[in-house]
């Protein structure tokens, strides 16, 4: 990446908006002069700048091989989200990066890939997904946990579903809460872990959803013997240059943005449970 | 079932990890099979709790009924345990179980259950360890869920 691409967007323009939830929308976007969108690898983000409402740091949540375009899962939660969600096709947005670490798929090669997510945190595990789907042959079984708070907020239904189906793949949802219309699983995404089959040695686990989640995700697989080395997170907290110079999101001695997002467990874990950070 | 099919069933039961062998064939000699249609209900609320049952498959949905809405707290499924509020002394149910899919399941009487466990206080003490490791992991989830971690955070809400 270049300085300027650092600092300055690149001009880019929406050409697909899709409604995932009452409040989530996935964006394409592609270039808006030209140049051609810069390559990502899962897990890494990028800064999207919308003129007058604000710069903010998303997860790239589209396919690493398809190039030209990229993708992004957005909750409208305040101001520049929601100025985010309700661009039309067309309109330009300014993108940053990508930055960050990745998901650690070269070193997770022969083994079995567990995926914990929970509500958006699925956006940037899903080019992670991609990626194993397309090197199916280089990862052991897949198993994807994944948990919302109710069945209205679950992201991409059909992708699921179709993953559900494939060979050596086992995909389990839940939410908090279910309506009785709903006829799959009601608990906490950690009493999932009862329905699967970990091997903890042969495994590698990528995480990502609300920290608290992820803090008894982290506990559960650490009492079925799953040696915390193993254990990947994306610790996504706020930030504002996503160069490591403003300190916005600096825990202990990590910048979230240059070290991370994505981190090993043993490096998180002296700050996980310590919010006043 | 027959009673050897019973035994080795029982024994790969999650539930009865850790138990000793003659344990296992006790509770094999209380245990009978039951079966439970889609949508039927295994026991609604305020009813007695009567039986304690080992899930071998389908799924069922915990709920809870309010004015003119129902609320599905937790859905339990092969490997789990369902009715152990029957181990306690008699008490009505506080929930409602509703078979989402067709279930089998073993099934013990409570009376039976707790009587067995009186008579021989090892084995009660190993299958309410079992038991208190179950609750211990529901209430565990229940606090959880309670902290609602994918609340909605900001205002400007769709
Ligand atoms: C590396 C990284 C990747 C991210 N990827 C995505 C993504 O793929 N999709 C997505 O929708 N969001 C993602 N986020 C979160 C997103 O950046 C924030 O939701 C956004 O900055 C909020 O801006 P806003 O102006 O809309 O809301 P604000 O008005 O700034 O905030 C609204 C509310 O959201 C809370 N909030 C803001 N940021 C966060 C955060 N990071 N974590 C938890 N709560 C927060 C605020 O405390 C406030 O209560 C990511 C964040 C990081 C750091």
């Amino acid at each position: 990446m270049t300085a300027a691409s650092v600092m300055t967007p690149l001009a880019a323009r929406v050409a697909r908006v899709d409604k995932e939830t009452h409040d989530t929308f996935t964006l394409a976007m592609e270039s808006g002069n030209g140049v051609d969108l810069p390559r990502f690898r899962p897990g890494q983000f990028s800064m999207l700048y919308l003129f007058g409402a604000g710069e903010l740091p998303i997860s790239i949540s589209g396919d690493p091989e398809k190039p030209g375009e990229l993708v992004y899962t957005v909750r409208s939660v305040g101001q520049v989200t929601y100025a985010l969600v309700t661009r039309k096709p067309g309109d330009s947005v300014g993108v940053r990066g990508p930055f960050g670490t990745q998901w650690p798929l070269a070193s997770a090669r022969g083994r079995d890939i567990l995926i914990v997510a929970g509500g958006i945190g699925l956006a940037p595990l899903r080019p992670a997904i991609y990626h194993i789907l397309r090197q199916r042959g280089d990862y052991g079984r897949l198993v994807l946990l994944y948990g919302a708070r109710g069945p209205r907020d679950l992201l991409y239904k059909k992708e699921l579903s179709a993953w559900s189906y494939l060979p050596d793949t086992q995909v389990l949802t839940t939410v908090d809460y279910g309506g009785v219309n709903w006829r799959g699983h009601v608990g906490v995404v950690t009493t999932l872990f009862r329905f699967i089959r970990l091997q903890p040695g042969q495994t590698t686990a990528f995480i990502c959803g609300p920290e608290l989640m992820m803090r008894y995700v982290v506990r559960e697989l650490e009492t079925r013997g799953m040696p915390a080395g193993h254990i990947h997170l994306s610790m996504e907290r706020n930030m504002k240059c996503a160069v490591g110079f403003c300190g916005h999101c600096q825990m202990g001695p990590h910048f979230i943005c240059k070290d991370g997002p994505i981190f090993p467990y043993p490096e998180m874990r002296p700050w996980l449970d310590r919010y006043e950070l | 079932m027959e009673t050897q099919t019973l035994v080795g069933t029982l024994a790969k039961h999650p539930f009865l990890v850790g138990m000793l062998p003659h344990h296992v064939d006790r509770l094999a000699s209380m245990a009978f099979e039951v079966k439970f249609k889609q949508d039927e209900f295994i026991f609604r609320e305020g009813d007695e709790s009567g039986f304690f049952y080992l899930l071998l498959s389908g799924k069922v949905a915990l709920e809870v009924q309010a004015p003119a809405r129902t609320f599905r707290i937790q859905v339990v499924g092969e490997g789990e345990e369902l009715g152990w509020s029957s181990l306690l002394s008699p008490a009505r149910k506080c929930f409602q179980a509703r078979c989402l899919e067709p279930v089998i399941a073993l099934a013990f009487d409570g009376v039976r259950l707790r009587g067995a466990c009186d008579a021989d206080s090892e084995f009660g003490y190993c299958l309410m360890k079992n038991v208190l490791g179950v609750v211990a992991e529901r209430l565990q989830a229940t606090r959880l869920q309670l902290l609602d971690v994918f609340k909605p955070v900001g205002s400007k809400m769709i």
